[in-house]
């Protein structure tokens, strides 16, 4: 056998290591981005999610301007600390609209109590359904929608007071 | 005293939960009634990654959101979908990533082609100790 061919199984080993050494340096970006952004948002229809709040379907989505379609739970931790973040976009005059997954309507009103009520609508998402069908994968996750009712961009985790530019730059382009 | 009170707290004290306030999906862990169609969907869970403990499947997974999606391959198979159908639904959202079946996609080539890589080099070797014993 060659020298070449007997260096190879080392050469090999080395390479695997290098390999296993840069994933640990650099671990690999484990966040869900849907495939449906650029695309129109799926048909839904959700009832209410507490009383004095309407639901929320896909038809009604295309008002002609951009608004935010924001996944959040009543069970949901960091969602409490977007909360504050929502009533600013709010009180700027972002038109923004809730899903709350898998939540119970008295669940819903002591969150709302406790943190504002920023939503037009609320739609009721009992089994994940419209979330799953959104490709979404957790809360809280942020939609962009345009006023054809397309996706334009997927916001993955709470908002913080540093992401509001971002945010407010996607609602101006999708416009 | 006070790390004692402290400590009792600490045990009685709930931990923040990340669950959800609703209980599991009907069919999240219920089986169909029907047994062919229950294989059905249990194959295709087992071939479909979790989107919160990723790197398991959805059968494996205890989480509220694989459980939502037990529940989506059930149903959609007991209102006579196929599986394939299922599959590209989740793919159409999620991308290749949500399955764990490989694709026929060209980027998955290397995967495809290492085994007859791997059977031709193996080959070639048995042939050169051959001839070396031989002579």
């Amino acid at each position: 056998m060659s020298r070449a061919l007997r260096l190879l199984p080392i050469i090999l080993i080395i390479w695997i290591l290098i390999a296993f050494a840069w994933r640990l340096v650099q671990p690999s970006d484990s966040v869900v981005r849907s495939h449906l952004v650029n695309r129109e948002v799926p048909p839904f229809t959700l009832p209410s999610a507490v009383a004095g709040v309407p639901g929320l379907d896909s038809a009604s989505l295309a008002t002609g301007e951009p608004r935010l379609v924001n996944f959040f739970a009543s069970w949901c931790v960091p969602c409490v600390a977007e909360a504050p973040i929502l009533e600013r976009l709010k009180k700027q005059g972002v038109k923004i609209d809730g899903i709350a997954v898998r939540d119970t309507p008295g669940g819903i009103t002591a969150f709302l109590d406790r943190n504002g009520n920023p939503y037009e609508r609320i739609g009721a998402d009992r089994s994940s359904r419209v979330q799953l069908s959104l490709g979404s994968s957790g809360v809280p996750e942020t939609f962009v929608v345009d006023g054809k009712g397309v996706i334009r961009f997927q916001f993955v985790g709470p908002i913080g007071s540093s992401d509001v530019p971002e945010v407010m730059k996607q609602l101006e382009e999708a416009k | 005293m006070r790390a004692l009170v402290l400590s009792i707290a600490l045990a009685l004290g709930a931990p923040a939960s990340a669950d959800s306030n609703l209980p599991p999906s009907y069919w999240a862990y219920r089986q169909l009634p029907d047994p062919k169609q229950e294989a059905k969907a249990q194959a295709l869970m087992q071939e479909l990654r979790c989107l919160v403990c990723q790197g398991q499947s959805i059968a494996d997974s205890d989480a509220d959101l694989a459980a939502d999606m037990r529940d989506l391959v059930r149903r959609r198979i007991a209102a006579g979908e196929n599986p394939e159908q299922i599959r590209a639904w989740l793919i159409e959202r999620y991308g290749d990533w949500i399955s764990y079946r490989p694709t026929t996609e060209p980027i998955a080539l290397p995967l495809w082609a290492a085994p007859i890589i791997l059977l031709i080099f193996g080959g070639a070797i048995v042939a050169g100790r051959l001839k070396r014993k031989r002579s």
